[in-house]
């Protein structure tokens, strides 16, 4: 078959299939929300409703003072320290995961060395463990039988802990945090281009402009956007904390307080909608900031 | 505008981690003011030779590399007062165009004013008024590399080094930036060394030019030298087109015996074949020709047209021929050689000694 016999039909296949996209238009839309159906039942059924209802109960009369459970948050001195308390340790856990795993990922990117795939792996490990086995080894660490404690019992002659306090939740945190941070700032270092601290060290700059001048803001970006997970994933973290002990004050043990010892569901639900907003606003800050990929939308 | 100062490697080799050797020991001397231009194909050794020169590599042991007088080896690139323009531009993309090009001279510490007037000053003469307050994004490929220009030349240094500058950019704002380069470095008259793997960029800007081939330099000489009396068949080859005639035999009377006729070459005996370049072969009737052959393939390429005649050689010779001409394929074609325009890489030519410059 020549090209010359093949174009007519080819054209006239063309024309066809344009004649047959106008007409039956609707039937087309049918189809699309058909399909879109079973999205729409789950995201109605497990997402709109319940969300709903808790943003609707957190706006009920709070059982203890009477008023609206948000209003109770704003006016009582406990919940407005256990709120103050999360973010205050969230954000500090943010800045210190990504200030020390910031250098040590960009070490780990630029340089090589024998071992340094195991001890990325190491430095990695955490991420395998959920938050009881964290508030676990924290206990360990810094518990009243732990390797501070039996340490300063032998030379000092009284136990040292940390475990219990808002330490002891700082060090889960960090230990969780940083490698994200770690694995975050290697893959956005590998990503840097080379001939930019290339082209500013030609210029006359030393190591520490090169890095305040070209690294930092190049992987600025990443170094936003995984400090604002390690933010919202310190915001929620639940298992280190109860592991930790139920004597710290903040959200996401309040609410399982309000919600299993008091049964008082208002409060409950008030608490995780400012937990949820407040979490949800740094992340969609970050991804604005950061104009990357995370996991709010603006 | 800043004394230039001239380059010296000696026995500069580079070896790197698992016994890859990207240099073999290479002495180089750029003089004082001159544009060097090191031509070669992927993989020559001529970024790395550029990388040595501005302190991003060190070379082995026992390499040593001077700016002038004095030894520079040891230094790193932040010391040695070099200016660099990448083929990717490196602009910082967290500033803005006047930042990028007052960066060097920011880190220098400059007056403020000293700074104004710099900027001023380097933005004229890359064409660039106006520009200061854009960002590094909006601007167009050619617009960056002028940025970048003008950032390596504002900080004054004793040498610039262009790696590869213009290979990003389109044809006809390569032709156009290649000119301003070259009336740039004219104008600033300092020490420049230029990589390229184009041999109209190399010829354009050149003083001299040093072609690279497996890490070694393959010739070194000016743009005519290396086009005109090439070294050895790679550098014919590699610049311009190149024919290549095997001879048969010799005749008596000296005449080289070559398929589809003869030449007359009396600088070129006892050799195995002759070399040409395609412009110096000329069309004359069939009646006057040394060399006859048919043609089986005509290029058009506007201004003049490429025809491949088939003399009954290994492969056809290319020919430069002018552009209207219409050569049907399958036409009968007489050709003919002066002594002149033919060369071989061993032997002098007829002007000069090849060997003279030949394997720097």
């Amino acid at each position: 078959m020549t090209a010359a016999s093949k174009q007519p039909s080819g054209a006239a296949s063309y024309f066809r299939r344009q004649s047959a996209s106008v007409g039956p238009a609707r039937r087309k839309r049918l189809i699309a929300l058909l399909a879109l159906m079973p999205a729409l039942v789950i995201f109605c059924a497990f997402w709109l409703l319940p969300f709903s209802r808790l943003i609707v109960m957190g706006a009920e009369a709070d059982r203890s003072s009477g008023i609206s459970a948000y209003l109770t948050i704003l006016t009582h001195r406990q919940y407005l320290i256990s709120l103050v308390t999360t973010v205050g340790i969230s954000l500090v856990v943010s800045i210190t995961a990504v200030a020390i795993a910031g250098v040590a990922g960009f070490f780990l990117a630029r340089h090589r060395f024998f071992g340094k795939a195991a001890l990325v792996a190491i430095l990695t490990f955490p991420l395998a463990f959920p938050g009881v086995v964290v508030g676990f080894l924290v206990i360990m660490l810094g518990g009243r039988q732990g390797a501070l404690a039996q340490t300063s019992l032998w030379l000092f002659g009284e136990r040292w802990m940390f475990a219990y306090s808002l330490a002891g939740l700082f060090i889960g945190y960090l230990y969780f945090s940083i490698p994200r941070v770690i694995t975050t700032v290697m893959a956005a270092c590998d990503n840097l281009d080379k001939s930019l601290e290339e082209a500013a060290r030609s210029l006359g700059a030393n190591t520490w402009q090169v890095t305040k001048d070209v690294i930092v803001p190049g992987i600025a970006p990443a170094l936003l956007s995984t400090g604002a997970i390690c933010f919202a994933t310190s915001m929620g973290a639940f298992g280190t904390a109860f592991t930790l002990g139920t004597r710290l004050s903040i959200l996401p043990l309040n609410i399982y307080g309000e919600f299993t010892n008091y049964a008082n569901f208002a409060m409950a639900a008030a608490l995780s909608v400012v937990l949820g907003v407040i979490t949800w606003m740094a992340l969609s800050l970050a991804r604005r900031l950061a104009g990357g990929n995370l996991g709010a939308s603006v | 505008m800043s004394s230039s100062v001239s380059i010296t490697l000696t026995q500069c080799s580079r070896t790197f981690a698992g016994g890859n050797t990207a240099l073999q020991p290479l002495d180089l001397h750029v003089n004082a003011g001159e544009t060097l231009v090191l031509l070669g194909p992927s993989g020559c050794g001529k970024t790395t030779t550029l990388r040595i020169i501005s302190g991003l590599e060190s070379p082995d042991k026992g390499g040593q590399v001077l700016f002038g007088e004095r030894d520079v080896t040891a230094l790193p690139i932040e010391k040695r007062d070099v200016g660099m323009v990448f083929q990717n531009y490196a602009l910082f993309p967290n500033m803005s165009v006047a930042d990028n090009i007052a960066y060097g001279l920011k880190i220098q510490r400059l007056p403020k004013a000293e700074i104004a007037h710099r900027l001023d000053e380097v933005t004229r003469m890359v064409d660039l008024q106006g520009f200061g307050g854009r960002r590094i994004d909006a601007l167009s490929g050619g617009q960056k590399q002028r940025v970048a220009l003008a950032r390596a030349i504002a900080v004054r240094p004793k040498v610039l080094l262009f790696d590869e500058p213009l290979a990003a950019l389109d044809a006809k704002l390569r032709d156009r930036l290649r000119i301003e380069i070259g009336q740039l470095l004219r104008e600033l008259g300092t020490t420049a060394v230029y990589v390229t793997h184009d041999q109209d960029e190399a010829m354009a800007l050149g003083d001299r030019i040093a072609v690279m081939q497996s890490g070694r330099i393959a010739q070194l000489g000016t743009p005519q030298e290396i086009y005109h009396r090439p070294a050895n068949a790679f550098v014919a080859d590699f610049i311009g087109a190149v024919n290549c005639l095997e001879v048969i035999g010799t005749r008596a009377d000296g005449g080289l015996i070559v398929p589809g006729g003869e030449l007359v070459a009396t600088h070129l005996q006892g050799v195995s074949s002759v070399y040409c370049r395609p412009e110096d072969i000329q069309i004359v009737p069939l009646s006057q020709a040394d060399i006859k052959g048919k043609v089986v393939q005509s290029i058009f390429l506007g201004q003049t047209q490429r025809l491949l005649v088939d003399t009954g050689g290994a492969s056809p010779l290319q020919i430069e021929a002018p552009s209207r001409q219409r050569w049907p394929n399958g036409t009968g074609i007489g050709l003919t050689l002066t002594p002149r325009v033919l060369f071989h890489p061993d032997k002098p030519t007829v002007t000069g000694n090849a060997k003279e410059q030949a394997y720097g």
